[in-house]
Parts: structure tokens; C-alpha cells; sequence
């Protein structure tokens, strides 16, 4: 990490809103991702999340962040991508009850460290649920046109894990299957390693990593090995918050 | 109190009395690890804690200097900004005011920034701190506290929310005025304090 700004702050949060869903779209088994239209659009960054608060009739809150997997520049509506967690008070919820026309709260954006402007090379890297995040980015440098900056790294345990898989395929886009490959996948099915990672990013580039606890600690160590210096890495956590 | 969301009724909600603060919920024994940046591998040979600023007597302690002093330990709560609480959790450390004892603040210092051996940082009053309510904690229910979750050595202010409490924490730097950390640059509340649901700027 590197020493934080100490310039302006983000504008402050603009509390709760409405936000109605508009869209439900199956992503996988586990995974649905929401499009939302907010009550007060704003502007956000690639890699920031929202936080989605639902509450009961007699007043009782639950409230969980989920990354924004949409492009900034995207009208006034975001996508958020949900896995349904076990137990998951919130994932259960959106993913059992929610569908186009409800209306949930909303508030954001949330977080200005895991974010990226496509003005800088960057690599990502995710594990599983944790490309969501990296497609807003992803998708953001598509529409500038400046795939060139960016190289994504994914790591799924199967074919069928894969969100946005029919979006997700070009030039700058690897996938990682650690249990089992899909047909014609010359690699075989293992975890992540250095070599999937090669070659290393340039020193100017920074590299953004996220998805679960255990991932995240096996593929920044994989990054530290192969050369990137610690302070150019961006790590967002996945825990089990559903 | 907002409008109700169709069809939720909260089901999950776990009795926790009045020991969860609002829109938290308990972990029960998952410890969620969150953090910016990759977990350092950092040696207690080479460790080092210092108390800086506008301080009497800026002192530096080794891991073994530091473990010299008079113990201290926590067994309570600790409440995340996610929303997830846990509950009767146990760390053995020193308290920060035998460090600060130490160190003598100067009475124009009103504000610490406490700083890590990753550049992160979290600033608070140091009424926070003071007064048996903030540690410098190493053990973790008895056990060396783990790389992920700030080991070797955390800051521990478990009555504000968990970001405050700095992992791999190196040292305290006191100040006359507030000095925004890395989350609060980035959109989180100066203060923290979970019963007041202060999680970002202007809550």
C-alpha cells in the first residue's frame, strides 16, 4: 500500500435513495446480477460498491455492499452482480424474492481505494465472485477503447462458475479453471500460479486483486513472488457478509 | 425508519439482545478478514512500535521490549463497517496508556494517527484511546494473532468500528489536529463509533 492521498476526499456519501430494479439476469447457479435505477443518479468509479439496506415491517434493517459490475459511464442505472450465500440474509433475499419492479434502498458509492480510471496499465486479478468488481472495469475499458491498458485474470473452479461468460472472452481476458476445464482448454484444471500470471506488470501498473480471504492470500503472494511490488497491489476482500 | 422492502421480513435476524449495534449482525464464530492490501510477512526479529508526535518522549520498542511491559487484555465485542459483529472474543496485548505513559503526551496533542508497517493508517481522538478503551494486541484467544487478521501485533479499539483498529500496526503518532487515515480519505467517518452508525463522512 501506498502512502494514502492526503489531498480532497471523494464528495461525501448522499445517504439513502430508491433504486428500482429494472433487470434480474442469471449469471450463474449462485450468481444473479440486478440492474437498478437510481432515484438521484450519480457519477462512481470502476471498483466501487453500493450498499443495499432492506427493511422488515417493524422497522428491523439488514444492509450488505455489493460491487458495482457495470460500466461508469452508463447511464444512470448500475448493475450489481449477487452471489447467494449460505444463510445469506441479503443474497437470499434478492436472489428468492426480488424481481423487476420492486424497489430496494440503496446508498453510494462506497470506497475510493479499489478503483481504477482506465487512465493507468492495471492487472486484475479475480477469484470467482471476485470479478465483479473488475468487470465495471473491464467493461469500462472496452468502451474507451483502451483494452490495451488493462490485462484480467479470472480463476473459476468450473465452466459453470463463470459470471459474464459470453462477455468475458477477447484478447486481454484469461481464465483460470482450478477443478475442471471446459472442452478444448489446453490447460489443465489447478490453481492459480505464477505462471498464469506471467508476464509480470510492467512497474508502473497497478494491480488489483479481489475475491475470497483465501484466494486473495494465495494469489498476492503468487503476485509478491513473481516480482510485483507490494505497494502496487489493490486488494478487495470477498468475506462471508450475505 | 425507511419504508418496509416488499416481502422481507428479516427471517435471518439472529437474538443477540442489545449487545449487536444497529444494522450489525453476529458472525458467530466466522472472523471475516478485510483489508486493502496483501497480508505482509512481517519478522518480530526486526518489529518495531513507536509513540511519536507531540509526545514528551518519542520511545521505540522491540518485540521484546514491548512484551516487557505490564499486560493487558480485552474479552468483548468487536463491530466491522461491513455490518458484522463478533462477539466475546478474547486478545492479550498492552494497553495503549502504558505506552502513552511512557511517551507523555503533550497537552496540546487531541488526535493520534496510528500508522502500519504497510503505510495504512486510521486516525482518532485521543480520548479513544486513552482511558483502558484501546490496546496493542499480539495474542488472539490465547494464540499468536494471525498474519491475515494484523499479526504479529493490531491496534485494538474495539468500542469504534474494526478499521480502526489498525493491523500490523507500527506505531502512534499523537497530533493537535485531525489528520484523516486511509478508509476516512476514502469516504469513512473520522470517529467510527458503532452505536451512532457513524460509517462514512457525514453520518
Amino acid at each position: 500500500m501506498t502512502e494514502p492521498p492526503r489531498r480532497s476526499r471523494p464528495p461525501t456519501q448522499t445517504g439513502w435513495q430508491a433504486a428500482t430494479v429494472v433487470d434480474v439476469r442469471r449469471e450463474t447457479a449462485r450468481a444473479k446480477t440486478f440492474r437498478l435505477a437510481l432515484e438521484r443518479p450519480g457519477p462512481f468509479r470502476a471498483g466501487q460498491h453500493y450498499v443495499v439496506r432492506l427493511t422488515a415491517p417493524d422497522g428491523y434493517t439488514a444492509s450488505r455492499s455489493y460491487s458495482v459490475a457495470s460500466a461508469p459511464d452508463d447511464g444512470g442505472e448500475i448493475e450489481l452482480t449477487v452471489e447467494l450465500l449460505e444463510d445469506g440474509e441479503v443474497s437470499g433475499y434478492l436472489h428468492e424474492v426480488v424481481e423487476p419492479g420492486d424497489r430496494l434502498e440503496v446508498r453510494g458509492p462506497v470506497g475510493g481505494w479499489f478503483t481504477w480510471d482506465a487512465a493507468e496499465p492495471a492487472l486484475l486479478v479475480g477469484g470467482g465472485s471476485g470479478v465483479v468488481p473488475l468487470m465495471s472495469m473491464l467493461r469500462l475499458a472496452r468502451r474507451r477503447h483502451r483494452e490495451d491498458l488493462l490485462r484480467l485474470v479470472v480463476s473459476v473452479r468450473s465452466p459453470a462458475d463463470l459470471y459474464y461468460a459470453d462477455e468475458l472472452p477477447g484478447p486481454e481476458v484469461r481464465v483460470i479453471y482450478s477443478r475442471e476445464v471446459p472442452p478444448g482448454e489446453a490447460r489443465p484444471p489447478g490453481r492459480l500460479t505464477a505462471e498464469d500470471l506471467h508476464p509480470a506488470p510492467e512497474r508502473r501498473s497497478t494491480t488489483y486483486l479481489c475475491g475470497s480471504a483465501g484466494f486473495v492470500e494465495a494469489a498476492g503472494r503468487l503476485l509478491v513472488d513473481v516480482g510485483v511490488p507490494v505497494e502496487r497491489i489493490r486488494v478487495e476482500r470477498f468475506g462471508p457478509s450475505g | 425508519m425507511g419504508r418496509p422492502t416488499r416481502g422481507f421480513f428479516g427471517r435471518g435476524r439472529r437474538p443477540a439482545g442489545d449487545r449487536l449495534p444497529p444494522g450489525q449482525y453476529d458472525t458467530g464464530a466466522d472472523w471475516p478478514v478485510l483489508s486493502a492490501e496483501v497480508t505482509p510477512r512481517l519478522d518480530t526479529a526486526g518489529w518495531t512500535f513507536t509513540v511519536d508526535g507531540l509526545v514528551e518522549q518519542p520511545t521505540t520498542w522491540t518485540w521484546d521490549e514491548i512484551h516487557a511491559l505490564a499486560p493487558s487484555s480485552y474479552f468483548g465485542d468487536i463491530h466491522c463497517v461491513t455490518t458484522w459483529s463478533k462477539l466475546d472474543v478474547n486478545f492479550g496485548g498492552v494497553s495503549v496508556d502504558t505506552l502513552l505513559d511512557v511517551a507523555h503526551p503533550r497537552p496540546e496533542a487531541h488526535f493520534v494517527l496510528a500508522r502500519s508497517h504497510t503505510g495504512y493508517t486510521t486516525n482518532l481522538p485521543l480520548a479513544d484511546v486513552t482511558g483502558g478503551k484501546a490496546w496493542v494486541v499480539w495474542d488472539y484467544e490465547g494464540r499468536p494473532l494471525p498474519a491475515e487478521h494484523g499479526g504479529p501485533a493490531r491496534l485494538l479499539v474495539p468500542h469504534l468500528y474494526f478499521w480502526k483498529s489498525a493491523k500490523w500496526v507500527s506505531g502512534l503518532a499523537l497530533l493537535a489536529e485531525d489528520t484523516p487515515g486511509f478508509w476516512e480519505v476514502n469516504g469513512y467517518h473520522d470517529r467510527g463509533d458503532p452505536w451512532l452508525e457513524q460509517r462514512y463522512q457525514g453520518d
